[in-house]
Parts: structure tokens; sequence; C-alpha cells
């Protein structure tokens, strides 16, 4: 079971919540999991061909997935996922 | 009267209400980073609905609905468009979005990047990709214009829901007799001066306009170029003489009076301003004939902005408001069809789109 931790900009699309316990061995199964859950969310972070949002960074337990292999990073147990909106736009 | 003014822009969205089409208010922004490049007043049903399409550059584009005149606004759960897994592609954006004809109240359709029409039967929560086009062959032949690879002007015949036409930057001008199983270029005469050759598929339409009454006498903004075709577009005559340059974006279609229409010209095709800074809209009214420059109240020198395709629109009131709004923030609004201008908003962001209509 990973926690994703949300920032304020995306909680309205997670019922509010600050924080999602998902369970899922990669990101990609923690974001499929996410969209059966909160589709509108799933949507922010990925789209529908399923490639992350370039402006969206994922820490997995403090490294950007992009380093762990994108969706297919591996996520232990306990994992923390950090979903951060990255330095972008004007 | 009440009229409500939607102004689409590269970083929000802004709604503005008058009744005299001179004084204005104005609230916004909403969707405050987000370029809005589509947006759309169904006036069909007894409040109007509002449409527009919402791109987030962080989380990826949208669309939204308001059924209180833009108060709140919703999208469903499930995206309202997205292409299907086979496709291999995904929404980047959406560029056009327009309420079907009157004999069809719960349609509306979308034009999107990467080029593709969706259409939905429920008022325009959501949508399914018309197959028809996306299957074409031409498509992978399909290439962007300078903002992206996009469908950005569709018209419904008014009469026969089966007919339709779309524009794309580039690909041209398609047009379906079949409800959209099937599609064929209908660009003959339309120049493209980025090719050796003028093509059957592929030039840069800017923008395509048809009169509700004469809907087989259409009007197109091109890459270079304006045109007319009298025939439901089997083929194209220029109507550049009488403008001052014959580059620019919007194409705009008087409400009630066919024959009467609306550009903005730029100087083509490397400066892209208005001619020595003189922001001025042309209109003629006799099927671009002749033109005429309308600029009072429009600033006559340095004017160093432009008028995007969907950045200029009539409204439904009779006589009509025509609108425009500049990549420079301003605003402006004619409430004699053009004769007389007025500002109605400055200092916003890139004005992408405005839509207009009487709402009470």
């Amino acid at each position: 079971m990973a926690t994703v931790r949300l920032p304020s900009v995306l909680r309205p699309d997670a019922g509010g919540a600050a924080e999602l316990e998902v369970s899922g061995a990669t990101l990609g199964a923690v974001l499929d999991e996410i969209g059966m859950r909160f589709p509108a969310l799933e949507r922010r972070l990925r789209d529908e061909s399923g490639a992350l949002r370039r402006y969206v960074n994922f820490y997995v337990d403090g490294e950007e997935c992009r380093r762990l292999g994108g969706t297919a990073a591996a996520l232990g147990p306990g994992a923390e996922v950090m979903v951060i909106p990255s330095v972008a736009g004007g | 009267m009440d009229i409500l003014l939607a102004i689409g822009t590269r970083k929000g969205l802004w709604l503005a209400r008058s009744s005299d089409r001179r004084n204005w208010e104005i609230s916004g922004p909403q969707f405050p980073v987000a370029d809005v490049k589509a947006v759309a007043i169904d006036t069909r049903r007894e409040t109007p609905g509002l449409l527009a399409g919402v791109l987030n550059s962080h989380f990826g584009p949208t669309m939204v609905t308001s059924d209180d005149l833009g108060a709140t606004w919703s999208e469903p759960d499930d995206a309202p468009i997205a292409f299907p897994a086979d496709t291999e592609a995904a929404l980047e954006g959406v560029w056009q979005l327009r309420p079907g004809p009157a004999a069809e109240p719960d349609v509306v359709y979308a034009g999107v990047e990467p080029s593709a029409l969706f259409r939905s039967t429920d008022g325009g929560r959501t949508f399914e990709l018309v197959r028809g086009l996306w299957d074409h062959p031409h498509r992978t032949e399909w290439f962007p214009g300078g903002g992206g690879k996009a469908l950005h002007t569709i018209i419904p015949h008014p009469q026969d829901a089966n007919r339709m036409a779309v524009a794309m930057s580039t690909g041209g001008v398609y047009q379906t007799v079949d409800g959209g199983q099937s599609w064929k270029p209908t660009n003959t005469g339309i120049t493209a001066e980025f090719l050796p050759e003028p093509p059957e598929y592929g030039q840069c339409v800017h923008k395509v306009a048809a009169h509700p009454s004469e809907p087989d006498r259409m009007y197109l903004q091109n890459h270079g170029g304006v045109f007319r075709s009298v025939d439901a577009g089997q083929t194209w005559q220029s109507i550049a003489d009488g403008v001052p340059d014959d580059f620019g974006f919007p194409m705009v279609a008087h409400p009630h009076r066919p024959g009467v229409i609306y550009n903005f010209p730029l100087t083509a095709s490397m400066m892209r301003f208005p001619p020595k800074g003189r922001c001025a809209v042309y209109r003629s009214e006799n099927g671009g004939d002749s033109w005429t420059e309308l600029s009072d109240g429009l600033p006559e020198q340095g004017f160093w902005s432009a008028v995007m395709r969907d950045a200029m629109c009539a409204d439904d009131a009779d006589p009509a408001g025509i609108y425009f709004g500049s990549r420079n923030g301003e605003v402006y609004a004619s409430a004699d069809e053009g004769d007389h201008w007025r500002l109605v908003a400055d200092h916003l962001p890139d004005v992408l789109c405005v839509r207009a209509a009487v709402i009470g």
C-alpha cells in the first residue's frame, strides 16, 4: 500500500483528500487504481494514452519517477508518492 | 436585451454582460492559469448553456460546462473528450466547440488537437470520436500549422444534419454528406504558399464561415488569401481585392444578412501585424466583391497586435453586435455591425476566442 500525497490544487479532485492510500506494485498500477476511484484526478496526472503529464512530477520515496522508469517505477511496502507540479508556466 | 460576451484567453476566461453593448460588467478570471481556446454559448435551451475548452499547462486539457451562465462549472467524472485506446492518440487541446443544428438540440461538436472531430449527444457533457474523419487516409499527412495540428472550424449544415464542413491547419476543408461516415477534401482554388503546387488538401485554412440562410456560400480566411465559394466549397475564388493584405485569421459571417462578412487583415506572412500598425476590421457587404475599413474607435497607430481565428464573432441580436479580442488583451465591441467600436476590456492576457449571444 502506498501513500500518495497530493498538492492542494488537486485535492478537490480527490474528494478533498490530501493523501490517498492506494495499492499497487508500480506507479502505473497506483495510477490505475486512482483512475478507478477518482477518474478526474487520474487524468490530471496522465493522459488517456497513459503518458504522465509532462509538468507533473512524481517523487517515489524522494526520487523523481522518471529516473526510476516512469510508470514502471516499483513501489515497496509503505512507499510514499509525492505529486508535485513542476516549475513551469508564465 | 441582455448580452453575454465570453472571452477566452491564454490565462483564463472572462465573462462580460451588457444591456446596450456599450457599457459592460466584467467578471473573471475563471480557470486562471488555463488556456481557453474554445468557448460556446448554446442558445438552443431556455437558459443558455456555456461550454469551454480549458487547457491547464500542468494538468492537461478538458472541457467544462455551465448551466448557470458561468457562475459554476462542471465536468463529468470520466473524461468528457478522450481518444479511444486503439487510436494511440491523446487529447492535446480543444480548439472549437460548436452547437449542432436546431433540429438536433442535444448535439454539440468539438474540434481538437491532434486534428479530430468529436460529437456529443448530451448537450456537450460527453463526446465520442467521429471515426469517419479520424480514419481518413489523409490524416497521416495533415501536419501542424504554427499553433498546432488542430481542427478549428466546424460548420454543421443548418437544415441537413448529415452535412457538415470542418477545417484544419493544416489539412484544409473537409466535408461530409453522410453524417460523418465519410469525408472528402473540398479545397479546389485555395492556395498554399508553403507548398510548390496547389494541393488537393493540406492548405493552412485559418477560418471558414457560412451564413445560416445561405449555407452553400462559404467564406474563408487562408494562410495567404481570402476566398469565397458559391457551390458549397466545391470550388473557391479569391475575394482578396480590396483588403490591404490577404493574411489574417478570423472570418465571421453576419448572423442575419447574407453576404456580409468580417475579417482582420494582417501584413503577410512574416510580419503578422495589421498594416502600419493600424487596428482595423474589414467588412464586405457583397460577399467579398468589395471591402470597407471599419476603424472608428479603434487605435489608429501603434497597434502591434493581432486577432486570432476565433477571437472575432458576431452576436445574434438585430442589429448585430460584432466583437473582437487581440493578442495584447484588448476586447472591442460594436453595437452597430462594425460602424463604431468601443473598448470592452483591456490588460487581459492574449485573447484566443470570443463568443457573444443574447441571453435575455
